[in-house]
Parts: C-alpha cells; sequence; structure tokens
C-alpha cells in the first residue's frame, strides 16, 4: 500500500509542467535542453507508475527506451549547440540571424 | 498513513522543489546541479515504486553520465551567459504550464481509476532483464541502431572545420570567388559581424 496512482500522477504533471515552462521561458540552449530532460523525466515517472499499477513490466521496459532515447537525444543536442556556438558564437537562438538580410 | 506513503511525499516535495530551483536558475551550472538532485530523487521513487533496476540506471545515466556531459559543454562555451538574461516571457510560459496542468489534473481526477491505492510489488532486476530480452530483443536492437545513427551524427558535427578552408585554398580554380558557399574568411567575417551588430 503505497499512494494513489493519481498523486502520483499528480507528481509527474507538475515536473511535467515545470519543464514545459523552462522550455519555452529560456533563452539559453542548454536551458531548453535541460527543460527536455525535466519533460522526459516525468514522462518516466508516470510510465513506472502506471507499471506498478497494472502489475505489468511493460511500463518499465518503456522507461528503459526512454532513458536511451534522452541519452541520444541530449548528447546530440549539445553536439548541436556545441557547433552552432562556434559557428556564431552565441547560444542565444535569437542572434541565429546569418540567413535575415 | 503507511511509511511508504511518507517516504513518497517526501521524495515527492524533494523531486518538485530541486526541479522548481532548477528550472528557475539563470546560470546553467546551478540548473545542472539542482537537476542532479532531482534525479536522485526520482531514482529513489523508481526504488519504491518497485523498479530498482532503473533506479540503479537513473543513478547512473541522468545524474552520473548525462548531467556530467552537460557540465563540460557548459563550461566547454567559456562565455558565461551573463547576457542570456531569461526571456520577459515569463508571463505566457507559465500561463502555458498552468493551463496544461489543469487539463491534466481534471483528466486524471476524472478518472476513477486515480483513486486505486498502489500495491507494493517489485520487478526483480534478473526478471526485467529476462522479460526484456524475451519480448523486447527487436527493440534493443533498434536503441543500439539509434546509438549508432547518433554517435555518427556527433562526430560528424564535432569536427573541427580545416577540411573545409583546406579545399577552398587547394582547389581555387573549381571555384574561383567562393561564391557556391562562402570561405573560412568570409564565414569569420559574417560571425564576427553577427557578434559585433548586437553587441
Amino acid at each position: 500500500m503505497i499512494v494513489p496512482l493519481g498523486h502520483v500522477f499528480l507528481l509527474a504533471g507538475l515536473v511535467f509542467a515545470m519543464g514545459l515552462v523552462c522550455l519555452v521561458a529560456h533563452r539559453n540552449l542548454i536551458m531548453t535542453l535541460i527543460g527536455v530532460e525535466v519533460m522526459m523525466n516525468a514522462a518516466a515517472i508516470a510510465f513506472v507508475a502506471a507499471s506498478l499499477r497494472w502489475q505489468l513490466m511493460e511500463g518499465q521496459a518503456f522507461v528503459l527506451f526512454i532513458l536511451a532515447v534522452s541519452a541520444a537525444e541530449i548528447s546530440l543536442g549539445l553536439a548541436l549547440v556545441v557547433s552552432l556556438y562556434r559557428r556564431t558564437g552565441s547560444i542565444d537562438p535569437d542572434r541565429y540571424d546569418i540567413l535575415k538580410w | 498513513m503507511t511509511l511508504s506513503a511518507v517516504i513518497f511525499y517526501l521524495l515527492g516535495i524533494v523531486i518538485l522543489t530541486a526541479t522548481g530551483l532548477a528550472v528557475t536558475r539563470q546560470q546553467p551550472v546551478h540548473a545542472v546541479l539542482y537537476l542532479i538532485v532531482a534525479f536522485l530523487g526520482t531514482a529513489a521513487l523508481f526504488f519504491l515504486l518497485g523498479a530498482p533496476l532503473l533506479a540503479a540506471f537513473v543513478v547512473i545515466i541522468y545524474a552520473g553520465a548525462i548531467m556530467v556531459v552537460v557540465l563540460f559543454v557548459i563550461m566547454l562555451l567559456q562565455r558565461s551567459p551573463h547576457d542570456l538574461r531569461l526571456l520577459s516571457e515569463w508571463g505566457p510560459a507559465v500561463l502555458l504550464g498552468v493551463i496544461f496542468l489543469a487539463v491534466a489534473v481534471s483528466m486524471v481526477f476524472k478518472d476513477d481509476g486515480s483513486g486505486i491505492v498502489l500495491q507494493g510489488a517489485v520487478a526483480q532486476p534478473r526478471d526485467f532483464g529476462r522479460f526484456l530480452f524475451d519480448k523486447y530483443w527487436l527493440a534493443v536492437e533498434i536503441v543500439s541502431i539509434l546509438f549508432l545513427v547518433a554517435l555518427v551524427a556527433i562526430i560528424h558535427l564535432g569536427k573541427r572545420r580545416e577540411t573545409d578552408a583546406d579545399e577552398d585554398d587547394v582547389n581555387p580554380v573549381r571555384n574561383p570567388n567562393g561564391a557556391s558557399h562562402p570561405t573560412a574568411e568570409q564565414r569569420s567575417i559574417i560571425s564576427n559581424g553577427v557578434k559585433e551588430g548586437h553587441s
């Protein structure tokens, strides 16, 4: 007997909303990537809770794949940020206006 | 209220506080450090919810590997992000988050199943691994291909661009005035112009 399922989903929803705010509000590409990580973390919490609710291991298997995709995504995103920083000297997305003449 | 419930609510407070502090920091380094706390709390929560293997993976991969990579990249970009102020659009962002949260909470609690109390159960790592490689071996292979693709892309992106400059220098005849794509000098001029134009 732990807690009602709704409380775990409420926690996951709160964390997801925080990640959403971080993703939208920040003007720093690294903080944007961190927001995506927070959202994936919230999704993982919801999956583990659902896995326990129905006593099936599919949810946990899915969390493992979320972990893998998240690792690939963050490493590729950081490589893109470094490449953009080398080209433009900034990690502010508002400054990427080379194509705007 | 059982002991498990007390632990759950404590962990929930830790996760929410750490995540809330992380997403409002101006310095990415502080955000990453708070996020490590949040991930450790998530790992403990996974352990509580009967997923010990996933708890270990979250500590190793999220809190260990990914956050260290992010820290390294922050150190790589020497420019301290002072000029990267927070967007003045906290209002719309928070409004968006609150609307999303209201919809999600109403959907969760409208369902009768949300009141079901979770029964404790543990997926032993041995059983979990057997299950994974028994039923989802194809997905595991696909994930390995995904990692290969990501690795190739990162190596390509991370390579220095000296090869392009050499090409331009060696073959001036084929590319007489650099019209098709900018040479290294032009590129540096462009980027300098961008930098100066805004500072």
